[in-house]
């Protein structure tokens, strides 16, 4: 294979001069902190939203619920990011004022949070929903037996044990909402894989490049892990199978 | 605002191409990755050190990082590794469109092999022990014992992961292969009329989706075993 390797390019300065290669490497891993810090917190709090009223007696709240899940299931992210981005603007007057002379990084920042925040809300959903409904209906019985009312029932009975249960399968919708943030480099997004492909095509190192941002993907995702795993073994039920292990 | 939906009838032709390619990739990588990611869950349960360290480190690594990470990792990989085979002067052209191919069965192939995993280790360990009494050997019992319920058991969620690969062959899009929404990019950019494109693109897509996410659903109830 004849390719030029040069492991030490990563402290070589860009054309311009203005930062080295891991400096902007590091900016690029900043952006996807960024994007998924806040995706996460929209998703988590619509997905609880909307998971819990799919869970209610109430037809048109489950409706709604449904409507909502199916609608962000069944569009690719891609064709959803690029419907924040380009399309939304032009049918909303205000929203396309404050675009156009916006600073554009922050117009791709907010319309990837968004994106991947309503996408990533509808997977929360159905966790939360299968959560609740794992539950022994003798606990909602209970919970109205003592008095409770309904929304009592959920924020003192149902969504305590729920949030509990369904740590396990929100850990990997938290990895892959952290691997899709790469999705926003289709809107000009510098975030980590935009900064590694552009090293590369600086540098025509892109062995090394890419090299860089897996290291970075993999220790993002290993340290994600672990903080959810400690979270699930403070909050583990007692009692439960998966509450013991270690 | 003026919106012409007649550039959607006008780029019809073009659009139906891009779409082909994208049910065609979809196809080649759902089976290629059903293959290969049954080999690797096989080897992951196998008792055999290397061979299931091998298999649960790559499976671990693709599932790590981010599909557009692996494309672009590819679509400069291929090249090189086709010209250290074939000992060729320069690396040969491969076209966006087949490195996509190899790359997506490659890539699903981590995810089915979870799903094959978790299909396997949900027969009973009877079914083992009574394939091995009858004097099968391991490549028997697995073909015409284990494998056979294990697929039963796991077509729904192969068929729901096949959904999932439909909508992500989307991301081609990256390394500017011509699929569904490429296309619709590509007339979208000359004519100025991305609103329009993208609307149609998402109209489509959710349309099919949410169809083939009703015949599994309907599918589940009738192959769901009774125990």
């Amino acid at each position: 294979m004849n390719y030029n390797w040069n492991w030490g390019v990563f402290f070589e300065e860009l054309p311009g001069g203005e930062a080295t290669y891991w400096e902007i490497l590091l900016e690029g891993v900043g952006w996807t902190l960024a994007v998924s810090a806040l995706a996460w917190i929209i998703a988590l709090v619509l997905g609880s939203v909307i998971g819990t009223i799919r869970t209610t007696q109430s037809r048109p709240l489950v409706a709604l619920g449904n409507a909502w899940v199916e609608f962000f299931r069944n569009i690719p992210l891609l064709v959803q990011i690029f419907l924040w981005y380009f399309v939304v603007p032009e049918v909303s007057a205000p929203l396309k004022a404050w675009v156009v002379q916006a600073e554009p990084s922050h117009v791709q920042f907010l319309m990837a949070v968004i994106g991947l925040g309503l996408f990533t809300s509808a997977r929360v959903a159905e966790q939360v929903r299968a959560g609740i409904q794992s539950l022994p209906r003798g606990q909602r019985a209970a919970g109205m037996a003592v008095g409770l009312t309904t929304t009592q029932t959920y924020r003192f009975v149902l969504l305590p044990m729920a949030f509990r249960i369904i740590i396990p399968p929100l850990t990997s919708e938290t990895m892959n909402l952290i691997k899709n943030s790469s999705v926003a480099l289709t809107i000009g997004l510098a975030e980590l894989t935009f900064r590694a492909r552009e090293m590369g095509e600086y540098t025509f190192n892109f062995f090394e490049a890419f090299s860089a941002a897996t290291l970075i993907y993999i220790a993002i995702a290993m340290t994600a892990n672990r903080v959810m795993a400690h979270v699930e073994r403070r909050v583990a039920v007692p009692g439960y199978i998966a509450g013991g292990a270690k | 605002m003026d919106f012409d939906f007649d550039v959607i009838q006008r780029s019809l032709p073009y659009l139906w191409k891009g779409f082909q390619y994208t049910v065609q990739l979809t196809g080649i990588a759902a089976l290629g990755g059903m293959v290969f990611g049954t080999f690797l869950a096989l080897a992951r349960l196998s008792s055999i050190k290397p061979l299931y360290l091998t298999a649960a480190g790559y499976v671990n690594m693709m599932r790590s990082i981010p599909l557009v990470l692996v494309l672009f990792w590819f679509f400069f990989l291929v090249p090189l590794i086709l010209q250290a085979i074939t000992g060729a002067d320069r690396p040969p052209q491969v076209g966006a469109e087949r490195t996509a191919i190899i790359t997506f069965i490659l890539f699903e192939a981590a995810y089915f092999a979870e799903i094959v995993r978790a299909g396997i280790q949900s027969i009973s360990k009877g079914q083992v022990g009574a394939a091995y009494a009858l004097g099968l050997t391991y490549g028997q019992a697995m073909r015409m014992v284990i494998l056979p319920q294990a697929f039963r058991n796991m077509l729904p969620v192969l068929l729901t992961q096949t959904i999932i690969l439909f909508q992500d062959t989307s991301l081609v899009y990256v390394i500017s292969a011509t699929d569904f929404l490429g296309a619709a990019a590509k007339i979208g950019q000359r004519d100025g009329r991305l609103v329009e494109m993208y609307t149609f693109v998402a109209v489509a897509y959710f349309v099919i989706s949410f169809t083939l996410s009703y015949f599994v659903k309907q599918l589940q109830r009738k192959v769901a075993v009774i125990r």
